[in-house]
């Protein structure tokens, strides 16, 4: 078992002739992604890496059956590309772009919501259930099939944690970047809760970072409804308050969204809080463990 | 993006609010003639992306043009929060009876736009919010239909406002929320909004600031950005497309991945150096950018040793190294230098800078360590 992609999840890439579709639709097949379709309007017809491209996600729905999207699409038509996604029926939408204006993406993160999409990002990585499927831009070989549930607001910083879990000899369930913007389709609470029920996942990872409350929204949500052990990482607690650490929401607001106060409420919660990425892999050691015994 | 003072004015006059324009000047001249013009008495305001301006002292009344110009001396020149004031508005003095705040904001805990009220104007908005919360009035827009006309009488009627100035305050709370939504604000903000005692609207004092990730589409911001007030580091950044922030330490950081470079600046505090930044070179790390990398990070001359860390992921190691290598070439690295670079082909990529006589660690903890050593002198 996994959270939200496997083996059998059928993929549709949007924007697949672009540098990044392309590049990465060689990677996630390469991964042993099912890619059934590939849409850019305009290059219908065509076949990238294989996979057959269709001008309208309509017609990729039509003629292939995809049951999740993955977006590469440039910002200025990115959210075009969402809402293609979301009409189409198609359950799952993961985008990757990043630079996308905030008041389109909160248009996006309730269109979906009331369509019954679940929507990953923006400005994500994506997803991956190692041995199984990868939709999103992470490197596959750092990856081990195993007990790990990780959610992330980052990119690299998630590569780093799994690096270091997977050299400690432990495996992930499923790893889910859901994005450094200010507003993202799916929170921690909601991978959270997915993790929680799923039997695969024995051990979650919460890596967070400065900036917004979901962090201690999710420190809530743990405390009443997660039976697993969470171990926490959050980054910038050297960050300067009032300035835009790379990530649009990476930001301390108006006195909110320090890392002091996201690991104060992780570990009244009763998360032990890593203080390197590291020290991760010991901490998720010892709650598996302890969790044995 | 922070827009300044007479920037905002501006575009909120477009969207009908009535604002206390006034008129931007440079000098003292420039001032005593503008006092001239508008006759009375005048306030003149630094004109600096800083809050906090009255009690620093950039803003001051002026009875007469005389009055005026020598407080404009005053003001230019001076340093409100590390900001140097270059530019002053000068604007009527204005008589009124009450101060009240009005101020669009995207609430990322709700997933909403908010639109926020108080009759506590004319003071910092967020210590309002800290010492008598319910003096603020909120309004949630709908994402796809905005404002509606019931909200922003709401809000009047909840700052106990008479039935004919909620009129009045309701249509500038609906043309702030337009301005807000077609400008691509992340703030739109008036304070205060005051209710002169003729009984009308003002806006004496408003703010913007527009949502980065919208410039694309706003090509007319690029002429209101005020490079004077830019480090000219974070300029040269922004340009190159790396993310960069100064900081105050001694050690120059240069990462890939936003989240990673944070948790690098964090692991250097906690084997007891400091960050001198925040360096976000993007994914790929391409020569190009580590180059830019290292003259931003380099042109700090308290930095007294540079950590790189590389989580390359897809991006080939051998290829990375070859790309510092060469940035190397460009701009040579005079204090120590630390890598550690982890990817596809890490151990190729490792041999290519060993073999430049470069130090190369494996783990973000080693890394940290030895350049905190480093930057004290001493190997670790």
């Amino acid at each position: 078992m996994s959270i939200l992609v496997d083996a059998a999840t059928r993929v549709l890439v949007q924007g697949i002739t672009g540098r990044e579709g392309s590049f990465h639709t060689s990677q996630m097949l390469e991964y042993g992604t099912k890619i059934v379709a590939g849409v850019t309007p305009g290059a219908g017809g065509r076949t990238v890496h294989g996979v057959p491209v269709f001008d309208t996600v309509a017609q990729a729905v039509a003629a292939t059956q995809p049951n999740a999207s993955i977006v590469y699409v440039p910002a200025p038509f990115a959210p075009d590309a969402v809402y293609e996604a979301i009409d189409a029926g198609i359950p799952l939408v993961v985008c990757i772009t990043e630079g996308i204006p905030v008041l389109d993406t909160l248009k996006l993160y309730h269109y979906a919501r009331r369509h019954g999409t679940r929507l990953i990002g923006p400005n994500c990585p994506g997803l991956i259930t190692p041995g199984q499927a990868k939709l999103g831009i992470m490197p596959g070989y750092i990856h081990r099939p195993g007990p790990v549930g990780i959610v992330s607001r980052s990119g690299t910083l998630t590569y780093e944690v799994v690096w270091a879990l997977t050299q400690a000899g432990l495996g992930q369930s499923t790893a889910v970047g859901i994005g450094g913007d200010p507003i993202i389709g799916t929170s921690f609470v909601d991978v959270l809760e997915l993790f929680e029920a799923d039997p695969q996942t024995e051990a979650i990872v919460l890596i967070g970072e400065i900036g917004g409350t979901d962090e201690e929204t999710a420190a809530a949500f743990i405390r009443d409804h997660v039976t697993k052990p969470v171990i926490g990482f959050i980054a910038g607690r050297t960050a300067p308050p009032g300035k835009r650490m790379g990530h649009a929401g990476a930001i301390i607001a108006g006195g909110q969204g320090t890392a002091a106060e996201k690991v104060a409420a992780l570990e009244a919660a009763g998360v032990r809080v890593a203080e390197r990425p590291t020290q991760v892999a010991d901490l998720v050691r010892q709650a598996l463990a302890a969790r044995a015994a | 993006m922070d827009l300044h003072e007479y920037q905002a004015a501006e575009l909120l006059s477009r969207y009908g609010i009535p604002v206390n324009r006034g008129i931007v000047c440079e000098t003292p001249e420039q001032v005593r003639d503008a006092a001239q013009q508008l006759g009375g008495r005048v306030v003149v305001k630094a004109q600096v992306h800083a809050g906090g301006r009255g009690k620093a002292g950039g803003i001051k009344l002026a009875n007469d043009p005389d009055e005026a110009a020598t407080v404009t001396s005053q003001i230019l020149g001076m340093d409100i929060r590390g900001r140097t004031v270059h530019r002053v508005l000068v604007a009527p003095a204005v008589r009124y009876v009450h101060e009240y705040y009005l101020g669009v904001v995207l609430d990322r805990g709700a997933r909403s736009v908010v639109v926020m009220a108080s009759s506590a104007g004319g003071v910092d908005i967020e210590e309002v919010a800290r010492q008598t919360p319910e003096k603020i009035v909120r309004e949630y827009a709908d994402p796809f239909l905005g404002l509606h006309d019931y909200q922003a009488r709401r809000l009047g009627f909840a700052l106990g406002l008479t039935p004919d100035q909620v009129r009045g305050f309701a249509t500038i709370a609906r043309q702030l929320f337009s301005a807000y939504s077609e400008l691509d604000a992340s703030l739109a903000e008036i304070n205060p909004l005051v209710l002169t005692d003729t009984g009308s609207w003002l806006a004496l004092d408003t703010k913007i600031v527009v949502d980065d990730n919208a410039l694309f589409r706003h090509r007319e911001y690029e002429a209101l950005r005020d490079t004077q007030a830019e480090d000219p580091r974070e300029r040269e950044a922004r340009a190159a497309g790396v993310s960069f922030v100064a900081l105050d330490g001694e050690i120059g950081c240069v990462v890939n991945g936003a989240g990673l470079a944070m948790a690098t600046m964090d692991a250097i505090k906690l084997y007891g150096g400091t960050p001198a930044n925040f360096l976000d070179v993007g994914g790929g790390a391409s020569a190009e950018r580590v180059a830019t990398a290292f003259r931003l990070v380099l042109a700090d001359p308290k930095v007294k040793a540079v950590l790189i860390n590389i989580f390359g992921g897809i991006t080939r190691g051998d290829v990375v190294a070859q790309g510092i290598l060469d940035a190397l070439k460009v701009v040579p690295v005079r204090v120590p230098l630390v890598i550690r670079l982890v990817g596809t082909n890490q151990e190729e990529g490792r041999r290519l800078l060993e073999a430049a006589g470069l130090t190369v660690v494996e783990s973000m903890d080693e890394a940290a360590q030895k350049v905190v050593a480093a930057a004290k002198g001493v190997s670790a």
